[in-house]
């Protein structure tokens, strides 16, 4: 199989790392903090990765879009057994109105470019949660979908896809090229193991702009603030159930 | 000191340097978030080296020390209190050390290793040590003493064989200690008798550690009673060789997951092949390599403090007493602050170490100081953490207790606490003498 695969990775804060709003209410710390690749993104490389071992495709391209440390993230796709990199350089401004629109029209620009048979990504970024790219890079693209994928099985020149919905699970076939967006059940990242690591010293990374993508970065969203939920209530206790009746209708709840 | 290290440690970040340097200070330089400008990082300093803090890894070592953390975390953490108990190390563990290219660092690629550098095996050592300090030992054994030394004294055909099994499967031995000749290791008792183009060993061997699950045991041997120490000769046998016996596993106060047994050789032949490096020289392989596993056993220490007082500080922050955190009372933040400067000074003592060893300069004294020193830290911070955390910190509930139990041994193998400082006054002695 001569097909390429391109895998969105992104560099997030770390999962395990406690969060915390900066004080000017614009958005969260992240001078300092623990950043690393987002854990759907590992899923996504993981799957790309043993398609490769199946000898079901050709090369796995991983990409990252933000600014130089993006090229850590890459790295990591790249020991788990990525072919090569591409890092979309953004930074500042533009990094900071960065979203799902404008990363989908940058991945659909590199799909194009990299003759690309299939969009790895991961369902969402754990930063945003937004939940985006994927479907808008296939609606840029006019590819079918198939997202929250908990399975994927590679035929000739279509996909079938079991995909993880609300009422329980869903099998579709979709031609290629196509997206696919992967969920937490899809399979279990391997560790980057130190040999791979040090092979990926030597795996190339390309950095491209956005502008030589022809990509427009402008957006029509403007954060106006970020603020933590509120603290949580502590509970009552009551003694009888019609207690509880009366509270809950006291507070207005029923 | 910091400049040569620092030209060392670029080195050995290969064709990384140029383009990543400035960027890794940037980005990812520990302890050295602020200050570090791009002017001062670009500014050569004296004889033309950069001068970057201790802590300062090239990205490849960054990655590394990153993927063992996980590593640990996710498959060792979980198993470390059952491997304690049933004195016995899991076989996910040893498989997963292997699979993940801990046991080969330093191999080189073509063997099948991971063809990394020393400084990524005090990292790799150091954080399986904030884990399980067992496990730790047992991956310093086998790249700090046996990979380093079949890498440096043995012949290609030793190592076409041997390498590639240490890097993928196979766990070696180092056996010098007897009953009766520890610090006093020259003066062993086992004998390598030579007939025609082979040996027959006779002897016994203690404390040897890996021994259970070890394939290959390197068995120092004196071929030449009558050489004294100069007869002391290095053999690879191996673990099926007929007459050599394994002992009864030692029940052991701490890092009781490492086997430690006794062995047993009677009339054990060996060819003469399976000499590693020359005849009469396995006193000097034995004191180079554990000049080397000196640091290693230094990384191992300073991962246990660590690792300790990470388990212990989380609970100071939250037990409250007399209305406040107990982290909050002056005493406790005196003592706190005490064990982390001693932390910290016991890790730039073993980075440095092992700087200076990757960049071929002199490091024996300051191997020997960063093992003691890391010893003796690790003794106070468990013993302070186990009192910070109260009667909780006595309970196998938490892995406060199990840390002090384990660190004892540090000052005590691979060189006592007694023989790194008379070492060290010889250093000291030779550097004022007119």
């Amino acid at each position: 199989m001569s097909a390429r695969v391109l895998v969105g990775v992104k560099r997030v804060i770390d999962y395990a790392v406690k969060i915390r709003v900066k004080p000017d209410k614009t958005g969260v710390v992240t001078d300092g903090v623990k950043h690393s690749m987002n854990p759907f993104c590992e899923i996504a490389i993981e799957e790309a990765v043993r398609l490769k071992e199946k000898k079901l495709i050709k090369e796995v391209i991983a990409v990252s879009c933000g600014p130089q440390q993006s090229q850590e993230t890459i790295r990591t796709a790249l020991a788990m057994g990525a072919d090569r990199g591409i890092h979309v350089d953004v930074s500042g401004k533009d990094y900071e109105n960065l979203g799902p629109l404008q990363v989908s029209k940058i991945l659909a620009a590199l799909a194009k470019k990299e003759d690309v048979r299939l969009i790895i990504l991961g369902k969402q970024a754990i930063d945003d949660d937004c939940n985006q790219t994927g479907q808008m890079t296939a609606a840029l693209l006019d590819w079918p979908q198939g997202t929250f994928a908990s399975q994927v099985d590679f035929q000739e020149d279509s996909l079938k896809v079991e995909r993880e919905i609300d009422g329980g699970l869903e099998t579709i076939k979709i031609k290629m090229p196509a997206v696919v967006t992967a969920d937490l059940r899809l399979n279990e990242p391997r560790y980057a193991t130190l040999p791979n690591i040090m092979k990926a010293k030597k795996k190339k990374i390309d950095t491209v702009k956005p502008s030589d993508l022809g990509v427009d970065l402008s957006s029509q969203l403007e954060v106006l603030s970020v603020e933590e939920p509120s603290q949580r209530q502590a509970g009552v206790k009551v003694e009888t159930v019609e207690d509880l009746i009366k509270k809950l209708r006291d507070s207005g709840r029923i | 000191m910091a400049a040569s290290w620092a030209r060392s440690g670029l080195k050995f970040c290969r064709n990384f340097v140029k383009p990543w340097s400035v960027e890794v200070w940037k980005g990812q330089a520990v302890g050295a978030r602020r200050g570090i400008t791009q002017a001062s990082t670009e500014r050569a300093g004296v004889n033309g080296f950069l001068h970057a803090p201790l802590q300062t890894f090239c990205e490849e070592e960054s990655m590394m020390k990153d993927a063992v953390k996980k590593f640990a975390q996710e498959r060792i953490a979980p198993l470390v209190s059952k491997m304690d108990e049933q004195s016995h190390m899991d076989e996910s563990v040893l498989h997963g050390l292997f699979e993940q290219g801990f046991m080969g660092i330093e191999i080189d690629e073509h063997y099948g290793g991971t063809g990394a550098s020393f400084f990524t095996s005090i990292l790799v050592i150091e954080e399986l040590a904030k884990v399980d300090p067992s496990v730790a030992v047992l991956c310093d054994i086998q790249n700090t003493l046996i990979n380093t030394l079949f890498r440096k004294c043995g012949t290609e055909e030793q190592k076409s064989y041997y390498l590639p099994r240490l890097a993928t499967n196979m766990i070696g031995s180092f056996c010098l200690s007897e009953a009766e000749s520890g610090s006093d290791a020259f003066s062993l008792k086992t004998k390598a008798e030579k007939h025609k183009d082979y040996y027959i060993i006779n002897g016994s061997k203690m404390w040897i550690s890996n021994s259970e699950q070890a394939g290959v045991f390197l068995v120092m041997a004196n071929a030449n009673a009558s050489a004294g120490y100069r007869g002391i000769t290095c053999f690879i046998v191996d673990r099926d060789t007929e007459g050599l016996s394994i002992g009864k596993k030692e029940n052991k106060l701490g890092l009781r997951a490492s086997s430690t047994c006794p062995l047993t050789f009677d009339n054990v032949k060996v060819p003469e092949s399976n000499i590693l490096g020359e005849l009469g020289q396995g006193y000097k392989y034995a004191i180079g390599m554990l000049n080397g596993g000196r640091i290693g056993i230094a990384a191992q220490m300073l991962g246990l403090a660590q690792g300790c007082f990470d388990n212990a500080i989380p609970y100071t922050q939250q037990r409250i007493q007399f209305g406040k955190r107990i982290f909050d009372f002056q005493g406790m933040q005196h003592q706190i602050a005490h064990v982390a400067t001693q932390i910290e000074a016991a890790r730039l003592l073993t980075y440095n170490a092992a700087r200076l060893s990757e960049a071929g300069r002199p490091f024996i004294k300051e191997a020997c100081m960063a093992k003691y020193y890391a010893s003796e830290v690790a003794t106070l911070t468990t013993s302070k953490c186990i009192e910070w955390m109260g009667g909780v910190g006595f309970t196998k509930d938490y892995p406060i207790e199990k840390f002090y139990r384990d660190c004892k041994i540090g000052s005590i193998y691979e060189g006592t606490s007694n023989i790194q400082l008379t070492t060290m006054a010889k250093f000291i002695d030779r550097e004022y003498q007119a």
